[in-house]
């Protein structure tokens, strides 16, 4: 095992007393296909994949479930559609029931065009449901005190947003979520706007624990390839986060001596 | 009686069960990862057998997709 190796396994992501050993969490959807997922999740080395509830159909062929069971990877049932807190709490009842898992990942859009989170009714939803003894992963704004109230009504975790969902532009407010984590007595997980491998990689430099990544991997051209890709940003951002960046400076400071500079 | 099964109507015998409504539905893949709402209430799995639909229940069945 090479040093590398070694410390990354010395720094486990618990999550609700739950030891991960991936940073990494894939989001499933946009895959073209099950064989596409499986190799993914592989390739990204994650322990914990997303899946949504929908009505069913007829038509569906193979079972996303059998594919993440032979995976080994724990599901992580999403409120996916969710525009009230009424149904985000229902479709977590009915996650729990189809799949044995207490775990959501808690979501209550605000509308359409921006899929960005409606904060009093996720706040309400999130409430509920830790009152229900779910494990609650809340998908969240980038807004600090949006983030400590959602850890005050009890949430494992919090996930904020880069950028809004599947538009692959990044971490728009690096402040902000730098706020998060400053204040977090639980693990932040940056949750969407990933486009590429130096966003999540960013995420983790600013001291998130763990980083969601759907989109950026599911509709890549060779999404295996960015599956790892993302995997390195995570683990290479983790380690720069724990290694200590030097300080952004406004001048030069020359690498090489002062002194011993010949004279000609 | 006629049964809202997501958002279309079925005609079912009076006294059909949520699990016979499933054998009716044909769910592809069978009932793993299944989920169902009546009336905007869980039925849990272990009372598919017991609960009784009634005329005009709207009923939810759902299942795992790609998400998220």
């Amino acid at each position: 095992m090479s040093v590398t190796d070694q410390t990354v396994a010395a720094d486990p992501f618990v999550v609700a007393g739950r030891e991960l050993h991936s940073r990494l969490l894939l989001g499933t959807g946009g895959f073209r296909s099950l064989e596409a997922i499986a190799a993914a999740i592989e390739a990204s080395g994650t322990e914990l994949v997303t899946v949504a509830l929908r009505r069913i159909d007829p038509e569906a062929r193979g079972s996303i479930v059998d594919v993440l069971e032979s995976s080994g990877v724990q599901l992580l049932p999403n409120t996916a559609g969710c525009f009230t807190a009424r149904d985000a709490v229902l479709t977590a009842k009915l996650a729990r029931e189809a799949f044995a898992t207490d775990w959501v990942k808690l979501e209550v859009i605000g509308d359409d065009r921006t899929l960005l989170p409606d904060a009093p009714a996720l706040l309400e939803a999130a409430e509920q449901l830790v009152d229900d003894g779910f494990v609650v992963l809340p998908y969240t704004n980038d807004d600090p005190i949006l983030a400590r109230r959602l850890e005050d009504v009890g949430c494992a975790a919090v996930m904020p947003l880069g950028s809004p969902i599947g538009s692959g532009m990044g971490l728009l407010n690096t402040y902000n979520l730098r706020l998060i984590r400053e204040r977090a007595g639980v693990p932040v997980i940056l949750d969407a706007g990933v486009g590429t491998t130096s966003d999540a990689a960013l995420a983790m430099e600013l001291g998130c624990d763990a980083v969601l990544c759907a989109s950026a991997i599911s509709r890549a051209e060779d999404p295996t390839a960015m599956a790892r890709a993302v995997r390195l940003g995570v683990e290479g951002g983790r380690l720069a986060y724990r290694a200590g960046r030097i300080p952004r400076r406004l001048h030069a400071q020359a690498s090489s001596p002062d002194e011993g500079v010949a004279e000609f | 009686m006629t049964v809202v099964v997501n958002g279309e109507a079925h005609e079912l015998p009076a006294g059909t069960t949520v699990r016979g409504l499933l054998a009716a539905l044909e769910v592809p893949g069978g009932e793993r990862g299944v989920a169902i709402a009546v009336d905007a209430e869980v039925v849990p799995r272990g009372e598919w057998d017991t609960t009784e639909l009634d005329d005009g229940a709207r009923v939810e069945v759902l299942r795992a997709i790609q998400g998220g």
